[in-house]
């Protein structure tokens, strides 16, 4: 035993030989496919000539950056982001807390079951199939909108995809079809775990419904609401792509009010070849992306260390 | 009492209202998949055929091979994907959740900052195109990105070390157990719940994905289901010249394009259908939540 105590770490973890072989794979995988990426983002900074290989290029400092950021489309992309991001959060959160709220309040266990299943099933499906149901609404010449609904209204038919105007709502609108259901099992699994003792007290005080709701449910329900409100705002310079892409059927014209930060790198990327201004959108995403993560965790950390992510 | 039932009223209607609402979409998808091709050009998609017909079904039983290779391609990198990702998460998870593993926070940290900072999708790409070539190859859907998620990697770590006593492991190791045959024999049979729901997150998680088939993948012979119907949507031509290429004896004008790409939708849905009553049973029992911080 003494032998053990006085050798030194690197000797202790030959014992664990086989737990190291077992991390092998995993972190070679990690390696790859996050670590050499993040080394890659260096191509901000180069002019690529693929003649020169990727280390060869030459540098060019900030130009790329600053291209970048003489377009209109740097201003838009960010303000789209971060405001979209901002609406789906506090709407989801409003949205979801009341129904997990409500659901709590339905006496009947079928009917409670029932609702659970129906709302969540929106969360699991691909955002192809997401566009999918959003054409079938607001296709043109088929679509329910124009060739049911707007003429029982006496409202001229609409073209939904070539409209920038409309987007903002529709696309909150998609985003909070997809989401909120699930939030709100999320919240549902937390309100559920309050104990009844608080209520029963409550109530023998004289507190009503709503006095409940509000000094005890929504309390006790708030450091899964921080967490999970957390988990989104450190991802608000990040956007779902295939809202944003699939779900507006990738049209042109909408871009204005559709282009993202995500969208852009793809577009500028994959269908222009400009791997200059779109590396350099990547790694201003990164960058302000992995600050807003930390930032908002050290405010959280700073207010209540339990609820803090890390 | 009567504020009581007033009550419970009000929110039964807001909850169907608010379910009205979720089903309304599918229910018009599913009825624009049964619906006559002349009936949805007249009168639109609507949440109940205004002229049954099978014709789109019908169509797809015709040509299937249109669909079939597509469908084979999402199974295939379903099943293998999801049996990798969760062998490799695994294999992970358990090393850090033991304390007595020297610098396991070392390692805990390096997979946990891949949740944090991330290099983007341009440096992504040039390498997995350029140094690893896996343009149109089934590779595409399987590595990039969905592999390993560090978010469940700690999900199955927290779940290790509140279930599994380290009384356990020692006593194993006493009895003369390796640690492999610790992982298999005892570790692994324990963490039957977990692996069932991770399990069932990567197996959504691959079927419901189209962005690595969209970068990477531009041969339609490869195509996921979901890359197809992708294309199908944006793309007004893909479906006539796909069938037309499988079956160059059907003329445009016989083919019932409207219904058809709703009834390929519908079948791109049903594994998500079946897997839906697992995801739930898992879903509930609230281990997405919370779990990762520990």
């Amino acid at each position: 035993m003494k032998a053990m105590a006085n050798g030194s770490t690197l000797k202790r973890a030959m014992k664990f030989k086989m737990l190291y072989i077992m991390l092998i794979p995993g972190i070679a995988y990690l390696l790859i496919n996050n670590y050499v990426p993040m080394l890659g983002m260096i191509i901000a900074f180069k002019d690529i000539n693929f003649a020169k290989g990727i280390l060869g290029s030459d540098w060019v400092g900030f130009k790329n950056f600053e291209y970048l950021f003489k377009t209109a489309d740097a201003y838009i992309i960010t303000r789209n982001t971060i405001l979209y991001n901002l609406v789906f959060i506090v709407v989801n959160l409003v949205v979801a807390v009341a129904l997990a709220i409500l659901l709590n309040e339905m006496k009947n266990r079928f009917f409670s079951r029932f609702y659970q299943s129906v709302v969540l099933l929106p969360y699991l499906i691909s955002s192809v199939i997401i566009g999918y149901l959003v054409f079938s609404l607001l296709s043109a010449e088929t679509g329910l909108m124009n060739k049911t609904i707007l003429p029982w209204l006496g409202i001229d038919p609409v073209m939904w995809y070539s409209e920038p105007g409309f987007w903002p709502y529709i696309l909150t609108f998609v985003k909070i079809w997809s989401t909120a259901g699930y939030l709100c099992i999320i919240y549902f699994a937390a309100v559920v775990g309050i104990d009844q003792e608080y209520y029963e007290a409550a109530t023998l005080d004289g507190a009503n419904k709503f006095q409940q709701i509000l000094k005890i449910t929504i309390p006790l329900i708030t450091p899964v609401i921080v967490i999970m409100t957390l988990m989104q705002i450190g991802r608000i310079f990040y956007s779902d792509f295939g809202l944003f892409y699939q779900v507006t059927l990738d049209s042109g014209v909408l871009l204005p009010t559709t282009n993202v930060i995500d969208t852009y790198v793809y577009r500028s990327l994959l269908r222009n070849g400009d791997i200059g201004m779109s590396s350099a959108a990547g790694l201003y995403q990164s960058v302000v992306g992995f600050i807003i993560i930390l930032a908002s965790n050290y405010a959280v950390k700073k207010i209540n260390p339990d609820n803090s992510l890390f | 009492m009567r504020a009581n039932r007033l009550e419970q009223t009000v929110i039964h209607i807001i909850f169907f209202l608010f379910a009205c609402i979720c089903l309304i979409p599918f229910a018009v998808l599913i009825s624009a998949s049964l619906t006559s091709e002349s009936a949805i050009i007249q009168n639109g998609y609507s949440i109940w055929p205004s002229v049954f017909s099978a014709e789109s079904y019908r169509f797809l039983l015709k040509e299937p091979m249109m669909i079939l290779n597509a469908y084979g391609i999402s199974i295939f990198v379903t099943v293998l994907g999801t049996a990798v990702s969760l062998i490799m998460m695994t294999l992970l998870a358990y090393p850090i959740s033991r304390k007595d593993l020297p610098f396991r926070n070392v390692i805990a940290f390096i997979i946990f900052f891949t949740m944090l900072f991330n290099g983007g999708l341009v440096p992504t790409y040039l390498m997995y195109t350029n140094v690893f070539e896996i343009k149109n190859t089934l590779t595409a859907y399987l590595v990039p990105g969905l592999l390993v998620s560090a978010f469940f990697v700690i999900l199955i770590r927290t779940f290790f070390t509140m279930n599994i006593p380290s009384e356990v492991i020692e006593s194993a190791k006493i009895d003369g157990a390796g640690e492999f045959r610790i992982f298999y024999g005892i570790v692994l049979p324990l963490s039957k719940p977990v692996l069932g729901a991770v399990g069932i997150f990567q197996i959504i998680n691959y079927w419901n994905d189209w962005f690595n088939g969209l970068i990477y993948i531009t041969d339609n012979k490869l195509h996921s289901i979901q890359v197809m119907l992708n294309t199908i949507l944006l793309n007004s031509q893909y479906l006539m010249t796909n069938v037309q290429a499988a079956d160059n004896m059907v003329e445009a004008g016989d083919i019932p394009s409207h219904g058809l790409k709703m009834a390929i939708a519908v079948i791109g849905v049903i594994p998500i259908l079946i897997t839906y009553p697992f995801f739930q049973k898992y879903f509930a029992k609230g281990l997405t939540v919370g779990a990762v911080k520990g």
